[in-house]
């Protein structure tokens, strides 16, 4: 395409605003429309924000030169325009669809207003509003129930304990993080939350959420236990928002569908980021968002050749805590099959815990808690998906800082 | 012929080390230390150690050479100079000026810089100009200018180095570069500061680092900023500094926020343990400095990558602090005083800008020409190199080799032979003066007297040690006799003092002010550091980045007590308390001080004792006249206020990508260059030393033993790169 071609992102998020930035660094400029009134922000730092590290303003991201604030009701393909809540109509030549995730309501009862809003108390956890209303409503000794273990549910649990909350976790799930973690693993994260006074429950169901004069009071679980509750965070994952592709006839299966060019089925449209499935594959992570949002500039700038082939990354966290952070590095299966082999150091007194799964000549996964010194070696043992080396070593060098080096 | 000592300074890196040098009966030189002088206090490299055997007849030119055919033979100073005249003028009459080009270096001395730029501009009336220091620091010369509104390599000297808290130097191995200045470090960390390196490669300087940082080649910059981010989310900003002394601040904010440190870590491979780390080192002593030098430098991003640690140390509030700041270790011999005298394609003496209608009035008024006369600005290295052969149809080239030395050296050699007429002023027959039509063989550091500034912003005085051998001319000899044939009688003189005292009128007034320095001055002071404006009165200079010191802020100063001056019998023209250093013990003062020489002095006896090893400035050595306040130099810059026009530094919001050129299927490897102690530059005169040759034989390559064994090779095996 040429640079005089009028390119519209819709969605101000980590992956749209990379595009556009990094557009107008190579000469073309791009128009960028965001519903969200908050200047655009690092959405991965929110949990910092909530527990009370940065101030709200300190995450927002290098601002876009043209940003519109406005909610994109439709696509007309044909006529290559956007129509906004307000009536305003946009034109493009290249759309880019940015349009990242909505955070997982499960079906609880009590868990919506009968006009289908959450009640008071009970939060999302996903955007800046999220974040203020938790902010605001946290307070010491506040009863704070979290529902879901997984990344969020634990960065949010480590947060709202940080500012003072009683905290309980409620996990489905037998252990936390399972996505990424093997057992033991899991069981040091569970050692971390609880240092900071969060009660974690795990194969624990959540039924349903009740309220009193629409403010939540408490929450029931399936064995009919019940916590009381000032606050709940829903932290139960987040689903492509796709409703814009749809409507507008493209192909979507869990996300809108691209190929290495990052196009949608209309070849004028794009998509990057949570909103997107490539190969097979909706990521839901920061890092493969923005190479997506590099790779689709370079295209969108001139540079044909560019491809995006997919992101092989690390799943990392950092919970600070009183007594200093707690690292954590994960990526692939961590849980061998028969025949992997498997090299694991553990240090029970300082909590540290690594490991890697090896199958054939190949790394298929690993850990890394506490001690992340071979970090940047293994994530590019990892992305490279190269022969790990035939020297017959016990491949310990992916685990210790200077060995086999 | 001399036979005593003169003391002076190596021929190599910015450094500039103190060297004495003394003709041995046998005609070679003799190198003995000269411990006085700070920089490094009598040790000296291997090359430094070696640098006469360069000076010998059997490795260098004696005679013009000028080419036959395919050959290059003999010929007499004049045929040689009048084919040179001949060749640029024939260009100018069937090109027009800009068909000429200039091409000089960052060993040229200050005065062989200005007189060269001058040439080009007044003489050949040509834009084409341009020199290797591009290919050197420029982006850090670029970036701080941006952020300080100034750029000096360093705006402290070596000697505060010690007593930081923390040093984190980035890109830099100057163990092998610049290894007297390693003391400074090991010394650093004797006095309890510590020492982060930060280099791909585990180099001689790596080892030595309390914490040594390996990110991928080419993420220096995505690296600062992580370590920036950190800053922010520690609360380790240092507000009030950023709300008083700085500008830009949320922007640059909001730039690193886009760079959590997970990120950065997956960017990097630098794990954010040793991300926090290196913040706590850096932040928690109560003074820190930055250094970058060529690593994060010569990047396709290398101005916004220097920017990236610039805005480290205004975040934390350490630049324009005692003992603290960021600063480049510019490398070239005079890469410094290369930069601001006019060789450069943008520029006037005085790092003044062609584009500026005041810099060109003032400039073409000390050069007698109608200030239209003068060129704008032309193209810099790469592209003017670039362009050789097509609208630059012929060359004058002085102090560099790019056929070895430039980016796509190969096209660049091809360029150059296409050109009409090429001529090199060379010491050695170097790789790109073999190609030449017409190559002149030019005096050397130890055969004439001329002024470097090290990559201190000290501006020091070369000597003359030892007589030329026969048939060699200096390039001011060479500039003038051109000139003349080219129709400028005027105007280029050969004694490098008279053309200072041209470029300090020159420079006077421009933000490199030399104007205050005397080769009297350097000759006593150890050199003395720019800005060094004239002094009218006895007010403070009006130029307000000038730093006030006192004692506190100047724990160390470059001079010995001014007390040993009064009372030594040739100190009497610089009465106690007037010499340079006098600050140390009246730190209430203003950075003034005032000369008051003593009636007895005979203003006659100055020219024959002025460069003489023991003598003193006597009153008519400073030509700032009798009882006029003498401006002390400005060793430490921007205590006060930065350089900009409202005194503050600029955030200069800056973000990471990706190299210019990323590994792919077909260049799967990423190579990275560095140095090595026994070799200096293209090697055009270290591969002439057999000392020098032994210990570093040639280029090699160095591979990880995996990956030499994936790629077939082995132990001193040959390869092609």
């Amino acid at each position: 395409m040429t640079s005089n071609e009028r390119v519209v992102v819709i969605g101000t998020g980590l992956a749209g605003v990379r595009l556009a930035r990094r557009l107008g660094e190579l000469g073309t400029p791009a128009s960028l429309i965001g519903e969200e009134e908050h200047r655009p922000y690092n959405r991965v730092l929110l949990a910092e924000v909530l527990a009370g590290r940065y101030g709200p303003e300190v995450v927002a991201l290098p601002a876009p030169a043209e940003l519109r604030r406005g909610r994109v009701t439709g696509i007309d393909r044909d006529g290559r325009t956007v129509t906004c809540a307000d009536g305003t109509v946009i034109a493009y030549d290249r759309l880019v669809l940015a349009t990242g995730s909505n955070p997982v309501l499960p079906p609880l009862r009590g868990l919506f207003t009968p006009d289908h809003v959450l009640p008071e108390g009970v939060h999302a956890f996903r955007t800046m509003d999220d974040c203020l209303g938790l902010s605001k409503a946290v307070r010491p000794g506040a009863r704070a129930v979290v529902i879901g273990g997984g990344l969020l549910g634990v960065s949010a649990a480590r947060a709202l304990a940080l500012r003072g909350a009683q905290v309980v976790l409620a996990q489905q799930s037998e252990r936390l993080m399972e996505r990424q973690l093997d057992p033991a693993a899991s069981k040091l994260v569970k050692r971390h939350l609880t240092d900071l006074g969060v009660e974690v429950h795990t194969e624990c169901r959540v039924r349903d959420v009740r309220c009193v004069g629409g403010a939540v009071r408490l929450v029931e679980m399936a064995d009919g236990y019940a916590l009381d509750a000032d606050l709940v965070v829903v932290a139960c994952g987040v689903r492509p928002r796709v409703g814009l592709a749809q409507a507008a006839g493209l192909d979507v299966r869990k996300g809108v569908v691209v190929d290495d060019e990052l196009r949608t089925s209309d070849p004028y449209i794009h998509a990057i980021g949570d909103c997107a499935q490539h190969d097979g594959v909706v990521y839901g992570l920061a890092a493969p968002a923005l190479e997506q949002a590099d790779a689709l500039a370079e295209l969108l700038a001139g540079d044909v050749n560019t491809r995006y082939t997919g992101t092989r990354s690390l799943t990392r966290l950092t919970l600070n805590g009183h007594e200093g952070p707690f690292d954590l590095a994960a990526f692939g299966e961590t849980e061998a099959l028969p025949g992997d082999d498997v090299v694991q150091l553990a240090d029970a007194t300082r909590g540290t815990y690594r490991k890697v799964v090896v199958r054939d000549d190949r790394l298929v996964g690993g850990v890394l808690i506490g001690e992340l010194g071979t970090v940047g070696a293994l994530a590019r043992a990892w992305e490279g998906a190269e022969p790990l080396p035939s020297d017959g070593g016990p491949l310990l060098h992916l685990l210790t800082n200077d060995g086999g080096s | 012929m001399q036979t005593t000592a003169t003391p002076t300074h190596c021929p190599y890196c910015a450094l500039q080390c103190g060297m004495n040098l003394t003709p041995a009966p046998d005609g070679t030189v003799e190198v003995s230390e000269r411990a006085d002088f700070p920089v490094n206090r009598g040790a000296l490299c291997g090359k430094g150690r070696t640098a006469p055997a360069v000076l010998a007849s059997n490795v260098r030119l004696t005679s013009p050479l000028v080419r036959s055919g395919d050959a290059l033979v003999p010929a007499s100073w004049d045929e040689a100079l009048d084919r040179i005249a001949a060749g640029l003028r024939r260009t100018r009459e069937e090109y027009g000026p800009d068909g000429v080009g200039v091409f000089g270096g960052g060993g040229l001395t200050n005065e062989k810089a200005y007189t060269l730029g001058k040439f080009a501009r007044v003489v050949l009336g040509t834009s084409q100009i341009d020199y290797n220091g591009r290919f050197c620091m420029s982006s850090a010369a670029a970036a701080g200018i941006k952020a300080f509104g100034l750029d000096r390599g360093l705006p402290f000297p070596l000697e505060d180095v010690p007593k930081t808290g923390c040093v984190i130097l980035v890109g830099s191995n100057l163990a092998e570069t610049m290894p007297p200045s390693l003391r400074f470090l090991t010394e650093l960390k004797e006095n309890g500061g510590t020492l982060i390196v930060i280099d791909p490669r585990r180099t001689k300087t790596a080892e030595q680092a309390d914490l040594h940082l390996a990110p991928r080649p080419g993420t220096d910059l995505a690296l600062a900023l992580g370590l920036l981010h950190l800053v922010i989310a520690e609360g380790r900003v240092d507000e009030e500094y950023v709300q008083e002394r700085t500008v830009g601040w949320e922007d640059a904010r909001a730039a690193a926020m886009a760079h959590w440190p997970e990120h950065v870590e997956r960017i990097t491979g630098v794990s954010v343990p040793e991300l926090r780390e290196t913040v706590r080192l850096f932040c928690e002593p109560e003074s820190a400095m930055v250094l970058t030098a060529r690593g994060p430098e010569q990047q396709s991003k290398g101005t916004d990558t220097v920017g990236a640690w610039i805005n480290l140390c205004l975040a934390t509030g350490r630049a324009g602090r005692p003992l603290s700041g960021y600063g480049c270790l510019t490398g070239q011999g005079n890469g410094q005083g290369g930069r601001e005298h006019g060789q450069k394609a943008d520029q006037l003496p005085g790092y003044r800008k062609l584009d500026d209608p005041a810099a060109r009035r003032h400039v073409a008024e000390v050069w007698g020409v109608d200030p239209d006369s003068l060129p704008g600005p032309g193209r810099s290295a790469y592209e003017l190199l670039d362009a050789l052969g097509t609208d630059i149809r012929s060359l004058l080239l002085m102090a560099s080799n790019p056929v070895v030395s430039a980016p796509r050296a190969a096209h660049v050699e091809e360029r150059i032979r296409s050109l009409d007429f090429l001529a090199v002023c060379d010491v050695v027959l170097s790789e790109t003066a073999a190609l030449a039509d017409v190559v002149l063989p030019v005096t050397q550091w130890a055969e004439e007297t001329g002024t470097t500034t090290n990559l201190e912003g000290r501006v020091l005085l070369r000597r003359r040690a030892i007589t030329p051998p026969d048939g060699v001319r200096t390039d001011l000899e060479v500039l003038h006799e051109l000139a003349a044939r080219l129709g400028v009688e005027k105007g280029f003189p050969t004694d490098p003092e008279e053309v200072f005292e041209e470029l300090r009128r020159a420079s006077a007034g421009g933000a490199a002010d030399y104007s205050g320095i005397t080769y009297g001055r350097l000759a006593e002071e150890d050199g003395v550091f720019w800005p060094c404006p004239t002094m009218e009165t006895e007010e403070p200079t009006s130029r307000p980045f000038l730093a006030t010191e006192s004692a506190d802020s100047a724990p160390g100063r470059t001079k010995a007590a001014p007390a040993e001056a009064a009372g030594g019998p040739a100190g009497s023209a610089c009465a106690a308390g007037g010499g340079p250093g006098a600050q140390e013990s009246a730190p209430d003062r203003p950075a003034v001080t005032t000369y008051h020489p003593a009636t007895t002095t005979d203003p006659t006896s100055h020219p024959a004792t002025k460069l003489g090893t023991t003598s003193r400035p006597d009153a008519a050595g400073d030509p700032t006249g009798p009882g006029r306040p003498v401006h002390p130099g400005t060793p430490r810059l921007f205590l006060d206020r930065f350089a900009t026009p409202d005194g503050r530094a600029r955030f200069v919001p800056v973000s990471h990508r990706a190299t210019a050129e990323e590994p792919d299927d077909e260049y799967p490897v990423l190579l990275t260059t560095g140095r090595v102690v026994a070799q200096y530059q293209s090697g055009a005169q270290t591969r002439r030393v057999a000392e020098l040759n032994a210990a570093a034989p040639g280029p090699f390559v160095e591979l990880h033993p995996r990956l030499a064994a994936r790629l077939g090779g082995a132990r001193g095996a040959n390869r092609w790169t």
